[in-house]
């Protein structure tokens, strides 16, 4: 009895102690009598310890667990997952034989079910069956890697049981079911029934479970009112700690990373990530169609290298805005020392007298100089045009300070409680052979491994907030700039919001740059998305782009807009926002029979409207 | 003996097809394979077709699928899986000429990802082909005559033919009637012209499908012809096999065999390989007759309500051999005469070179698993060009995924010796006679079905398995080895001598005990087991059989006389 682990919030660490404690110190027949002790005390007491599992090893397991608060009748969630179809056969049979006993009972498909509802969910019957190496079924996947991961909320008001379809020839027999029954258990959720794991013939233990579990859910057997305990404790666990005045630009919150993939597939000429963080106890909230700022931090290398091209030693101090630092931690932190300014090409023509720089400087050189300073960042100023000696405080006076990068949030907080989703582009590029990264995009791609904290801040952006439910929505953006769209689509779904939206979206490559593919496709499905149009530049020749696109769907776009459509533009300042413009006035112009002048009116008019709506960068 | 009226029709074609499986209902109301493939194929939104569509695209030798190496690594990415297409051209007997492979050298090298596969029916398999360029790759087909008709779905597939080079004449006559054969038994629909070659749909006269008619067959239907003494095509594996019976060089007529299927599924004990029962010698002149009438047999009487109990190796089961026969015979009009006397001695290639009866030369390669693309220490692909634009006979791929530079004069010899050793093709007796006839299906990364490794693996395995032979001084001994990434069957696993299956990754069952000419099915000797395990049951068999084996004893045969394994008289106790 000496190895038990904590139950999770069900209980706290100081009542577990005390429990483990006698516990670890009893005889069985001891246990065996406070078991009973326990069991026929209120219900406020009794939770607690059973679901402390082993601990009372006695308890026959299909004693029901105290119902939760809330007089609503008990729904029932059969979940499935299956490869070859013996499981949802199951699943049907029994969510039948459920309700047979007058229990509401809904069969879900592992493949489709939201992870996030298991929050709001009373009674979850799961029957699983284990395929590959003991490894779930491949639609289950994702299930269990939210189950299982550290995503995965506290289940206390959760009751459950578990059927595992296996095959005892494979070495990981039923390994799927176990996982999902010990996960449970963990997350504070109350067993049922036991787990039945069976062989290929599962005909008679799984009609045997299903008579236990149906048996165990009988309205009779539910104990009747809450269990204070058991709430309250969970309560404890879950209650966001007091926050001092909202995080800001100044003050950011240290947003953990909860997840961080490369969304582009092999063979991709870009590198696009979607970032996951959590804002859980920040007390931050935004809404879709808001930014997030980065406070980043720059590349270390980058900080050394400079060092060492300046010949200063990092823990030089300096002075930076009456405020006594580090230069290592000045340049790592505070300044910015990528691209250079042209007030530090001043600076450093200045303090280096460099001849070549000098003559940048004369007003007629402007163009001379940009070209320049594209070339040549501030590691590059400094290698090429040396300062021996120099003052640390002479030259972090020609720079200025680190701005934080502001990202879409790409994800809803009706859909994704405590957190916010970007979809950042790595900047990536070499200048004389030595590659580069930006700030921001590769502090997010190399120096956030999951488990990091990102300093971040909500930077509200009113004006390209969602319209109101009805409102049709035309939605166009190219690369990262889809990110708004998600937080949209995934609101409305949300909201059960029933007007119709069109996405247009462009970027290199159908096979690796469709961003969110397998979620655009899901909300065409579920008529949350109503129409998509793609433009991907580098599959087809002439390169198409989405202002073709809009083109081709002329009449059909002019229509919607029309119909009070609000139109959305998103990403790619340099070209993206003009070119779609100009398809724009044409459209409007062709259907609406206008001229330019008129059409220009047209668009103008949208825009005062606030019907035409632009997020570029 | 029971006739027509008294057998149970409650799960055939007789049957209103809400009685049916659901397969059923998808083909009658396809309109004959149109199915919603055209709307599918300008999907923009995926790169996969309409999971209907999917299926009936099988009826023209298209199969889904996608890259299950970076399946999950796409999951996780929010992508769809990475699908492509494979085609499977229709290529009777396994006889193709230089440009007809030219142009399948061309379409692969431009849309199927640099490679071709051998199957072990005689063709081509092309993979990776996207969704875009199905109808280039149909279309460029064509061009030279060829089409992937009924290469899948439930319809005759491939037809087989022994290729068996040194009998010119008579494989002549017997490759005419299987290619005659093909033809005879495909499937009629317009819809092949309009989707793929964008024709317009012309009026019907008459049914479209007048044999099929719109649910065509109950599930997949396998014809070869076999040319003793070789049993290359394993004629006992198909649903109808014709064994070739001649006088001096002059084809006379065939014994016909019906009933042989491989196909398992594990853990299913209803479900089992099957070899073919010879019931009866035809003339020559009555064949295409018997083929409809031993089709139609199936057509009209096959399980159409579970798929897993369709093929005709369970009708057959199902309602008796002799009643079968019977049916066979009314609808033929005349009674099968009894079977003519044959030997078959092998149903693996020689490889290198033979000279034919009439003197012209044939080269067989072998082909490891099929598999054809260029390497760095082999540029197969590129050898195998060079050949086809200088060689003016024919090629004919075997039934063991290898492949014959056939029909070549004398004196066109020495050129094509040269263009081999220039491209390292030309090592015919370098490896183990197990390797020379070991088989592997594809498996991962393309089939969907696949649920272990085949084709990349078993040649790795081989070489471990070689060590072993060469401690018992068995290397030059032929042993016939084959594996299959699940238990489907397709390198035909259950008639190897050694058998392997896979179950999940790393996991096989091992069978012993197969006959060596494809005569007796072999039977599982061990469970679900990884490599160790199955290098160790090699190690004491092969071992025990060296020392103790008989003279000209096969390794099946002793497998079964030294107790390994139980032999397996049927189909029906395979599994017991
Ligand atoms: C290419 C080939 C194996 C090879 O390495 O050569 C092959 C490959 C596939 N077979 Fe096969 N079968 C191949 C010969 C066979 C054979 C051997 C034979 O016919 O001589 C068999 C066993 C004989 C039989 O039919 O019983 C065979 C029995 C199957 C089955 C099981 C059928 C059954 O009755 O249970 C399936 C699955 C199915 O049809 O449901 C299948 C299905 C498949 C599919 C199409 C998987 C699928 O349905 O999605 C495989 C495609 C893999 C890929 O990526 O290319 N394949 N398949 C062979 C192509 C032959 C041809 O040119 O037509
Ligand atoms: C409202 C808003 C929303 C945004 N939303 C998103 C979003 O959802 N996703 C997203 O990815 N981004 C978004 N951005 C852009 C983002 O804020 C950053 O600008 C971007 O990530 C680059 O920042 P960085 O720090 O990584 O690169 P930086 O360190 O700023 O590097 C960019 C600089 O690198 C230099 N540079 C780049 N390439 C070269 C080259 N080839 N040669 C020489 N010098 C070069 C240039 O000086 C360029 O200005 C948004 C911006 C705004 C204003
Ligand atoms: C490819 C494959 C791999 C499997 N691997 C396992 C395994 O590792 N452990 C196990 O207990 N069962 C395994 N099984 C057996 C299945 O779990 C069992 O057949 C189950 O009944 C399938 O249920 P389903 O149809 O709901 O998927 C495997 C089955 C297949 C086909
Ligand atoms: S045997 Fe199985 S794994 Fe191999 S090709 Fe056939 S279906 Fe695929």
């Amino acid at each position: 009895m000496a190895t038990m682990e904590h139950p999770g919030s069900i209980i706290t660490t100081d009542q577990w102690e005390m429990v483990s404690g006698l516990t670890t110190s009893l005889t069985h027949d001891q246990a065996l009598w406070i078991s009973g002790y326990l069991a026929g005390l209120s219900h406020q007491a009794r939770s607690p310890v059973l679901a402390g599992g082993d601990a009372v090893a006695s308890t026959p397991p299909t004693a029901p667990a105290p119902a939760p608060a809330g007089p609503t009748a008990r729904v029932v969630t059969v979940l499935f997952a299956s490869e070859t179809g013996n499981s949802r056969e199951l699943a049907t049979s029994l969510a039948q034989a459920a309700r047979d006993q007058g229990i509401e009972a809904k069969v879900a498909d592992m493949a489709e079910y939201r992870p996030r509802t298991l929050k709001d969910t009373q009674d979850l019957l799961v029957i699983t069956s284990t395929h590959g190496d003991g490894d779930p079924p491949q639609t289950a996947m994702d299930f269990f890697e939210f189950l299982e991961g550290r995503k995965a909320p506290k289940l206390p008001q959760l009751r459950y049981a578990v059927l595992a379809l296996g095959d005892s020839t494979y070495e990981h027999y039923c390994a799927a079911g176990r996982r999902i029954d010990e996960r449970l258990a963990e997350l504070g959720a109350q067993r049922l029934v036991d787990r039945v794991e069976c062989d290929v013939d599962y005909d008679d233990d799984a009609a045997g479970w299903i008579e236990a579990v149906s048996r165990a859910l009988a309205p009779s057997a539910a104990p009747p009112g809450p269990a204070p305990a058991a709430a309250g404790t969970a309560a404890a666990g879950t209650a966001p700690v007091a926050v001092p005045a909202a995080f800001d630009k100044r003050r950011p919150f240290a947003a953990a990373v909860l997840d961080n993939v490369v969304l582009t597939g092999r063979g991709s000429t870009k590198e696009t990530r979607h970032v996951e963080l959590s804002l859980e106890d920040s007390g931050l909230t935004y809404q879709p169609g808001d930014a997030l700022g980065v406070v980043a931090r720059n590349d270390p290398a980058l900080v050394d290298a400079l060092l060492d091209q300046l010949g200063l030693p990092g823990d030089t101090p300096v002075t930076i805005k009456q405020q006594d630092t580090t230069l290592g931690d000045a340049l790592a932190g505070t300044l910015e020392i990528t691209a250079a300014t042209p007030r530090f090409l001043d600076h450093w023509a200045e303090i280096t007298g460099a001849a070549e720089l000098q003559a940048l400087l004369a007003p007629e050189q402007s163009k001379a100089r940009t070209a320049f300073l594209q070339r040549h960042h501030v590691l590059d100023l400094v290698g090429r045009f040396p300062a021996p000696g120099i003052d640390a405080d002479r030259f972090v006076a020609g720079l200025r300070p680190l701005q934080p990068r502001l990202y879409s949030i790409a994800s809803s907080l009706a859909a994704a409680p405590d957190e916010a989703h970007l979809t950042v582009s790595t900047v990536r590029y070499a200048l004389h052979d030595v590659p580069r990264t930006g700030v921001a995009s590769g502090y997010l791609a190399e120096r956030t491994e999951t488990d990091a904290t990102v300093p971040v801040y909500i930077q509200r952006n009113e004006h390209f907030h969602l319209a109101d439910d009805d409102t049709p929505l035309l939605m166009i953006g190219a690369g990262t700039g889809v990110a708004p769209y998600r937080a949209f689509m995934q609101e409305r779904e949300a909201r059960g919001a029933t007007g119709r939206s069109w996405l247009f979206f462009g970027e290199r490559n159908f096979r690796s740059d469709f961003l969110y593919q397998v979620e655009w496709q899901a909300l065409l499905k579920h008529g949350v998305l109503s129409r998509l149009d793609l433009a991907f530049s580098r599959d087809a020749t002439p390169k198409t782009y989405v202002q073709d696109r809009l083109r081709r769907h002329g009449r059909d776009v002019y229509a919607w807009l029309e119909d009070g459509a609000c139109l959305y533009v998103c990403g790619d300042a340099a070209h993206m926002a003009g070119d779609v413009h100009d398809a724009l006035a044409d459209i409007v112009a062709e259907h609406g029979g206008l001229d330019r002048d008129g059409a220009d009116d047209y668009l103008a008019a949208l825009k005062r409207d606030r019907r035409y709506r632009l997020d570029v960068y | 003996m029971s006739t027509t009226d008294q057998t149970d029709r409650s799960r055939d074609v007789s049957q209103p097809l809400d009685n049916l499986g659901p397969d059923e209902t998808l083909k009658a109301k396809s309109d004959y394979l149109r199915g919603t493939i055209e709307h599918s194929l300008l999907d923009e939104i995926t790169a996969a077709v309409a999971g209907d569509d999917a299926k009936l695209m099988k009826f023209f030798g298209l199969y889904q699928q996608d890259d299950r190496d970076i399946r999950d690594e796409r999951r996780r990415q929010k992508l769809e899986p990475a699908f492509s297409f494979m085609a499977r051209v229709r290529l009777p007997g396994g006889v193709c000429s230089p440009s007809q492979w030219l142009k399948l050298d061309e379409l692969a090298r431009a849309h199927g990802g640099e490679t071709l596969r051998l199957t072990t029916r005689q063709t081509f398999q092309l993979h990776h082909i996207i969704k875009q360029d199905l109808r280039p790759v149909m279309r460029g087909l064509r061009d030279v005559l060829l089409d992937t008709k009924a290469a899948c779905g439930d319809d005759t597939r491939g037809v087989m033919c022994t290729v068996n080079p040194n009998l010119s004449s008579l494989h002549a006559q017997v490759y005419a009637l299987a290619k005659q054969a093909s033809d005879h038994a495909l499937h009629r629909t317009g819809a092949y012209r309009e989707i793929w070659y964008g024709e317009q749909r012309e009026p019907a006269d008459g049914p479209e499908e007048p044999f099929y008619g719109r649910t065509y067959m109950p599930r997949k239907f396998k014809i070869g012809f076999a040319i003793p003494p070789s049993n290359d095509i394993d004629v006992y594996s198909q649903d109808l096999g014709f064994i070739a019976v001649a006088d001096g060089g002059a084809l006379k007529g065939f014994n016909v065999a019906i009933g042989g299927g491989l196909g398992r599924t594990d853990q299913a004990p209803k479900t089992y390989p099957r070899l073919a029962d010879v019931i009866g010698y035809v003339d020559a002149e009555s064949l295409m007759a018997t083929i409809d009438a031993v089709m139609s047999v199936q057509r009209d009487y096959g399980d159409r309500v579970d798929r897993a109990h369709a093929r005709f190796k369970y009708t057959i089961d199902d309602k008796g051999l002799e009643w079968v026969t019977a049916e066979i015979e009314r609808r033929l009009g005349f009674a099968l005469a009894p079977a003519r006397p044959y030997t078959f001695t092998s149903n693996g290639d020689a490889l290198g070179w033979v000279t034919g009866e009439d003197g012209r030369e044939h080269c067989t390669l072998f082909i490891q698993n099929g598999r054809i693309v260029n390497t760095s220490e082999r540029p197969m692909m590129d050898g195998l060009r060079a050949i086809a634009e200088a060689h003016e006979g024919t090629f004919r791929i075997t039934p063991n995924q290898n492949l014959i530079i056939s029909d070549l004069a004398p004196e066109d010899r020495p050129a094509i010796e040269a263009l081999l050793k220039d491209h390292g093709l030309d090592e015919f007796e370098s490896r183990s006679a197990l390797r020379r006839n070991s088989m592997a299906c594809v498996a991962l990364p393309t089939c969907g079905l696949a649920m272990a490794e085949s084709e990349r693996y078993l040649p790795d395995l081989v070489t471990k398995i070689e060590a072993l032979l060469d401690a018992h001084g068995l290397t030059e001994e032929p042993i016939t080895i084959r594996m299959t990434g699940c238990p489907n069957g397709c390198a035909r696993p259950y008639i190897a001598e050694i058998g392997l299956t896979g179950r999940a990754p790393g996991k096989y069952n091992l069978y012993l005990g197969g006959g060596f000419h494809g005569q007796r099915l072999n039977k599982m000797y061990l469970e679900n087991v990884g490599e160790s395990a199955i290098l160790e049951a090699l190690d004491t068999t092969l071992g025990h059989y060296a020392r103790e084996r008989r003279p000209g004893e096969r390794f099946g045969d002793f497998a079964i006389r030294a107790g390994y394994v139980a032999e397996v008289e049927e189909g029906r106790f395979f599994n017991d």
